[in-house]
């Protein structure tokens, strides 16, 4: 039996919410829009027409940055990414090369892996084809209300070892994004577009490198891999290719037929021609303007779901309240009402969040109440699994009481009233 | 008034129209008539705006209700790489043949809200790839001074309908000279403000990081007031400078120039140029002694790595800009590009290359930070430096078949300042063999004021201010 290991690198390309597009007053919320009503000179590339940044989205990009623990590059500017395409009215894309707003960060999967983060810059998007048939014909279609619309992209270093990872480090950027404020993310719009880059170590032997080109949901994406590392194990038993500089790929995903199929074979790497953008001054971010993003950053996920558990809510309860802004306040808003029970209550769809919650929560744990001789369990049990605790705050040092009161929450799955709990416990080590 | 309309200058112009002495609609139709009758010969126009005089009759009201406007009632001419609705923009290439634009640029927007007409779009090279004209795809346009020799260029319809007064101000570009040497070529004042002073909005883009719009006038007076009228930040324009913006006209007020010290740069009075020339030259610098200026000999880098720059700089920005007339949009397909589009297309793409962009582009952006920090140490020392603006007179026509740096070598006077983003005027200071030679007086950036009004002094007590004759009448 071979060893086989993954090697996967994300890109992620998230649309950013703003009100007008990267370099125009025009509309950047596109979707659904009658084709070419949002543009101007600007996004259409026209003769003598320049861009000039929208402030918001280079603030946003920082934020992003921020939340994924990278250095923001203080000095920093546009510059021209050229290819041919009739999508790219100027005959280049106005994006970062050397300089990207935001670089070298992380971002920590539940097992606690640190997955890093090589850059998060920004970009305008392209227009959009439309490949119809039109009073019998095959045509192609232009359509430029995307054109211009702010583009972040975040580039993850090949430090994603399995499918479960990678569909993990998608819902996480997902996550905090739309924590941030700065995008919906939403998928089916095409706000959020994975492309992962995958080969294997066979036994040493690594495969040829494959670009999967704009995958719109995380399933897809991890149907994709899972299809990439058999197709990819068949085709080195095959032939053994091995990775080199001219054998990269770029395939897209069949969701229908659920394989990959080949767009691209690039002969070698393609040369962008990059060079500062000189319609652009180059931009300095000051630390007081970053000092002033990260005073506003909400809280992020991972913060959330950290601060919930702590609380005495389950973490499944935790990873889905992180992401309801309304069941959030909600819990805020209710500090008296156990919070573990609230949760699950909210959950599970029990609770009207319009409504009087703590009326709705009495009627609903009436039956239920706490078995004071089950809590007592699980206070003995807490108690004698962390002898050395225990001992510490014998000694004076009350401050671990949290620890010991949030273990007890947790193996009561949320459900204990922690007023009742931290009575037993302060009555149990006196 | 004895003078004909055509002699007038736009600040005469201005008050004749105040006091009465003609309306708008008289001097629109004089300069159609002048257009008419000499511009099959010029090739300076490649479009004229018949509904001008409509245009003027409206401003004759204004006029009549008392509104005040800078430029009220005043034709002038624009150089036809600028947005006009209305009215076709070609950039003197057959790629944007019968293109008429969807917005205004920001020039000709300020002129109009100035209350001025726009008679017509000037002829220019293709795409203002040239210093001749002589590459326009619309056929040269002659030097009104000696209809056997070029204008120059690339604003070189713009200086020939300025000096043969078929218009008495236009509009140019100049990204390395194509303000200032077409203006000595046809013997007028050309003025090329600091990068970043008037907006590029709506020009079609040639070098982005140096293009920067310019007046073609008939002395500095008028040169002022037009800048004056187009300059400023604009929203459209990120590399527009937020500076405020004088009233250039009203401030030119030197009656000598004591105080002032001027640099005259050893290595801009080259080898190769004729004696007449340099001696032209030392006059000019003489005569501003006599003002009280105080004129010293300095060394500046060798121009000829101006020229290095400038030719990878430039070329690598033209092989970007141009990527947009892709051969889909437009209605014409790249095949219509001519060669000299190609040659820059070709070199450019080239320079910005994996592998050449470090050799190329990296080392020009390296050296051109060397020329900018030159400068800047010059003008903590001198107000202004001086030099010619051409190495010689206008040249023949077909000077440019088969000398595919020609620009470059007919602007390698100016090309250190353009690098440099600096302001500068090009004003006659003689003749040589019966053409016109231009002297340049250059300042830092955002020194307009200044530098304008040495060249006004330098002008009113000067004699070199003339118009060719044979379009006196």
């Amino acid at each position: 039996m071979s060893h086989i290991s993954l090697i996967i690198g994300l890109e992620v390309h998230v649309e950013l919410t703003t009100r007008s597009k990267m370099f125009c007053a025009c509309p950047a919320d596109h979707f659904g829009k009658d084709p070419n009503t949002q543009t101007c000179p600007v996004c259409l590339g026209l003769p003598g027409a320049l861009p000039v940044p929208n402030q918001q989205a280079i603030e946003d990009t920082i934020k992003i940055g921020l939340a994924l623990n990278c250095k923001v590059n203080e000095n920093t500017h546009f510059d021209r990414k050229q290819y041919f395409y009739p999508d790219l009215p100027k005959g280049y894309q106005i994006s970062q090369y050397d300089q990207p707003l935001c670089k070298d960060g992380f971002l920590t999967l539940d097992s606690g892996k640190k997955i890093r983060l090589l850059r998060v810059h920004l970009e305008e998007d392209t227009g959009k084809l439309q490949h119809i048939t039109l009073n019998d014909e095959r045509v192609s279609l232009i359509d430029f209300n995307r054109s211009g619309v702010p583009l972040v992209e975040i580039v993850s270093e090949p430090d994603i070892a399995s499918t479960a990872e990678a569909k993990e480090y998608l819902k996480k950027i997902h996550a905090i994004v739309r924590q941030l404020g700065v995008t919906t993310a939403d998928m089916e719009k095409g706000q959020m577009r994975l492309e992962p880059t995958i080969n294997l170590n066979i036994d040493g032997h690594f495969t040829p490198l494959v670009e999967l080109k704009n995958i719109n949901s995380f399933n897809f994406a991890a149907l994709a891999i899972d299809y990439e590392v058999s197709r990819q194990t068949a085709a080195f038993e095959k032939d053994g290719l091995e990775k080199s500089k001219s054998n990269k790929q770029t395939r897209g995903y069949d969701s229908a037929l659920k394989i990959t199929f080949l767009q691209r074979q690039k002969e070698e790497a393609k040369d962008y021609r990059y060079f500062p953008e000189p319609d652009i001054p180059p931009l300095r971010i000051s630390p007081s303007v970053i000092e002033k993003i990260q005073s506003e950053m909400p809280q992020l996920p991972d913060a959330i779901i950290s601060q919930l558990i702590a609380l005495g809510v389950k973490p499944a309860d935790a990873l889905i309240l992180s992401r309801d802004k309304t069941a959030l306040t909600v819990l805020k808003s209710n500090p008296d009402v156990q919070p573990g029970r609230l949760s699950s209550l909210i959950v599970n769809k029990k609770i009207d969040l319009s409504g009087n919650i703590k009326e709705q929560f009495e009627k609903l744990t009436a039956i239920g109440e706490t078995d004071t001789g089950k809590l007592t369990a699980f206070v003995d049990e807490v108690l004698a699994q962390n002898p050395k605790v225990v001992e510490e705050y014998k000694k004076g040092k009350t401050a671990v009481l949290g620890f010991l009161i949030g273990a007890v929450m947790k193996l009561s799955q949320g459900q204990a009233d922690a007023k009742s709990v931290t009575q037993l416990i302060i009555q149990k080590l006196k | 008034m004895n003078k004909q309309i055509h002699e007038l200058s736009v600040v005469e112009l201005i008050r004749g129209l105040e006091d009465g002495h003609f309306s708008s609609v008289e001097i629109v139709k004089h300069y159609l008539d002048r257009i008419n009758r000499y511009n099959s010969e010029l090739n300076a126009f490649l479009y004229v705006n018949e509904d001008a005089i409509k245009q003027a009759e409206k401003i004759d009201k204004e006029i009549a209700n008392g509104n005040q406007k800078p430029l009220l009632g005043i034709p002038l001419a624009v150089k036809d790489n600028f947005l006009t609705m209305g009215m076709p923009t070609t950039a003197g290439s057959l790629i944007l043949k019968g293109y008429y634009p969807q917005y205004e640029s920001t020039v000709s927007k300020r002129f109009l809200a100035a209350g001025a007409i726009i008679l017509g779009k000037t002829n220019m090279d293709a795409w203002a790839h040239g210093s001749s004209t002589e590459t326009s795809q619309y056929g040269p346009t002659l030097n009104p001074w000696d209809l056997g020799h070029l204008p120059g260029g690339s604003s070189g319809g713009s200086a020939a309908a300025v000096a043969a007064q078929l218009v008495p101000v236009a509009i140019g570009s100049e990204t390395a000279g194509s303000v200032r040497q077409p203006a000595a070529w046809c013997g007028v004042t050309g003025f090329k403000p600091s990068y970043g002073r008037v907006s590029r909005y709506g020009v079609i883009a040639m070098a982005s990081s140096t293009d920067s719009p310019g007046p073609i006038a008939r002395n500095v007076e008028d040169a002022a007031l037009v800048t004056s009228a187009i300059a400023g930040a604009d929203p459209y324009d990120a590399t527009s400078s937020s500076k405020e913006v004088e009233k250039y006209h009203q401030l030119l007020k030197r009656k000598d120039l004591k105080g002032i010290k001027i640099a005259l740069v050893k290595e801009y009075l080259l080898p190769t140029m004729r004696t007449e020339v340099k001696t032209l030259i030392h006059n000019a610098a003489k005569h501003l002694e006599s003002l009280g200026a105080k004129v010293e000999e300095i060394s500046l880098l060798d121009p000829k790595y101006a020229i290095g720059v400038y030719t990878v700089v430039m070329r690598s920005e033209v092989s970007s800009n141009l990527a947009r007339f892709d051969g889909i949009r437009y209605g014409t397909g790249r095949e219509m590009f001519a060669d000299e589009a190609k040659r820059r297309i070709m070199l450019g793409a080239y320079t910005l290359s994996a592998g050449y962009y470090e050799a190329y582009y990296k080392k020009a952006v390296a050296v051109r930070t060397k020329i900018v920090s030159e400068f800047e140490n010059t003008f903590k020392e001198y107000d202004a430096y001086i030099g010619a603006v051409s190495p010689g007179p206008a040249l023949k026509l077909g000077a440019t078949k088969n000398e595919p740096m020609f620009g470059e070598m007919e602007d390698i006077l100016v090309e250190p300042s353009s690098l440099a983003g600096l302001t500068g005027a090009g004003v006659p200071c003689g003749f040589v063999d019966g053409l016109p030679i231009g002297l340049q007086i250059t300042g830092n950036q955002f020194e307009e004021t200044k530098i304008l009004d040495i060249a006004h002094l330098y002008q009113q007590t000067t004699e070199f201010n003339k118009f060719p004759e044979k379009y006196q009448k």
